[in-house]
């Protein structure tokens, strides 16, 4: 299907965008990588008057080492940070998940602010955001606000960012030694909606866990962490009694919705396989540390 | 009814001027403006692949050609649908990932959609490829 029509803008500035988001209200949206807009577009599930592009500001894309954070601009694509030597070295957590971002060809036109700003419940980003405790940095009338992921997401398709602002990026705090992460998901196919997923990030102490963020996508209508399980993770070593009680807990704190395929008891039981799963490989990968 | 926007672009070489409404695609344009008939339009939401662009600007290039005469050498196509949005990928896998290995072929290609060869001999197409390429850099 064709888009309905629409009028187009593209500017050069973050103000030119401000001054259209001001005037012109929620009859727009503002146009990034289009890799969720486009197809909305198409499928006639949005209808706005007027598209805001923002892809010709070169000041909203890059990836940099500030003080201590990674800061990821708004328009940097998926394959830049895919092939970027610095997210490797400071949040390979993101070098982890990108891959199951779509496909090439969508991972070259779509952005990191976009996929932030649009909070898919199934998208990566959100999740490994959340995960790494990162800050979304925006632009309003009012000036520059900074908010913590924690807080950012609301809802279904649904952020605390604000109709009159626009997201500049992201900081996320970069990578210190005995930090731990692992991404994966689970999808009929590869590159397909996951019916569940989970970011982890833990700090140990010796074998011993000393901070845990579980962060999951997929499986409510917003990108979520299992903080009860997180607390029961902290102090113990990932021996075979704490992935009982991990499951156990995760049993009793994830509440997810089913999708068209798949009950919430599904979805809850893959849950803890993927928990299983991502605890067992940080095991082992720290008993090959201590030997 | 949407403005209408100017538009400069150059295509294959040639320049051309054209007002088209905001809601265009590029493909669309490419098809039904240009008369270039080789890059398809599928499910017109991002997940087949058919609609890459541009293929008729792609036989100048060895690269390209030596994708085109494996494909047809392993029956790498049917109907044809899906080919021009093929090459254009496996075109960016043996620039970018000259080592890659068979299965990161296949993850690469994930993005295109074929209804008819069931997959395996468009992957041996661009596995042979990247196998030429590597014997003619070695000798």
């Amino acid at each position: 299907m064709k888009s309905p029509e629409f009028d187009y803008i593209k500017v050069r500035s973050v103000e030119h965008a401000l001054s259209l988001l001001a005037s012109h209200g929620d009859e727009t949206r503002v146009l990034a990588g289009g890799q969720s807009l486009l197809p909305a577009l198409n499928m006639r599930l949005s209808e706005p008057s007027l598209l805001i592009d923002i892809g010709g500001i070169d000041a909203l894309r890059g990836i940099q080492v500030t003080q201590n954070a990674l800061r990821i601009g708004a328009l940097t694509t998926h394959t830049d940070i895919e092939n970027s030597a610095l997210v490797a070295q400071h949040t390979p957590l993101l070098k982890l998940a990108v891959g199951h971002i779509a496909h090439r060809a969508i991972r070259n036109s779509g952005t990191w602010g976009g996929s932030i700003a649009n909070a898919d419940p199934a998208a990566e980003w959100p999740c490994c955001l959340l995960a790494l405790d990162g800050t979304v940095i925006a632009q309003g009338p009012q000036g520059e606000r900074r908010m913590a992921a924690a807080d950012f997401f609301t809802g279904l398709y649904t952020t605390d960012l604000r109709d009159d602002e626009i997201l500049l990026a992201c900081d996320i705090p970069l990578a210190q030694r005995d930090d731990w992460f692992a991404f994966q998901e689970l999808a009929r196919r590869h590159g397909d909606y996951a019916i569940a997923g989970l970011a982890m990030h833990l700090h140990f102490a010796g074998p011993v866990v000393q901070s845990a963020r579980l962060s999951w996508l997929g499986l409510n209508s917003t990108t979520l962490r299992s903080r009860q399980t997180e607390a029961l993770l902290v102090g113990k070593p990932l021996d075979a009694v704490t992935l009982e009680l991990v499951a156990a807990s995760l049993r009793e704190e994830l509440d997810p919705i089913a999708d068209l395929t798949n009950t919430g008891a599904t979805k809850k039981h893959l849950a803890t396989v993927l928990a299983r799963r991502l605890l067992t490989q940080a095991n082992a990968t720290r008993q090959s540390v201590a030997t | 009814m949407a403005e209408l926007q100017t538009i400069r672009l150059h295509v294959n070489g040639q320049a051309h001027t054209c007002s088209v409404p905001p809601r265009l695609h590029l493909v669309d344009m490419l098809r039904d403006e240009l008369g270039l008939k080789g890059s398809h339009l599928g499910c017109e939401h991002g997940v087949c692949g058919a609609c890459t662009v541009e293929v008729e600007g792609l036989a100048d290039f060895p690269d390209a050609r030596a994708l085109q005469d494996s494909f047809v050498k392993h029956n790498a196509l049917q109907c044809g649908f899906c080919t021009p949005g093929m090459l254009l990928a496996a075109r960016e896998l043996i620039q970018h990932k000259p080592d890659a290995t068979r299965e990161e072929v296949r993850e690469w290609m994930s993005g295109n959609y074929c209804r008819c060869t069931g997959y395996h001999a468009i992957v041996d197409a661009v596995c042979e490829v990247l196998a030429q390429r590597h014997q003619e850099s070695a000798a």
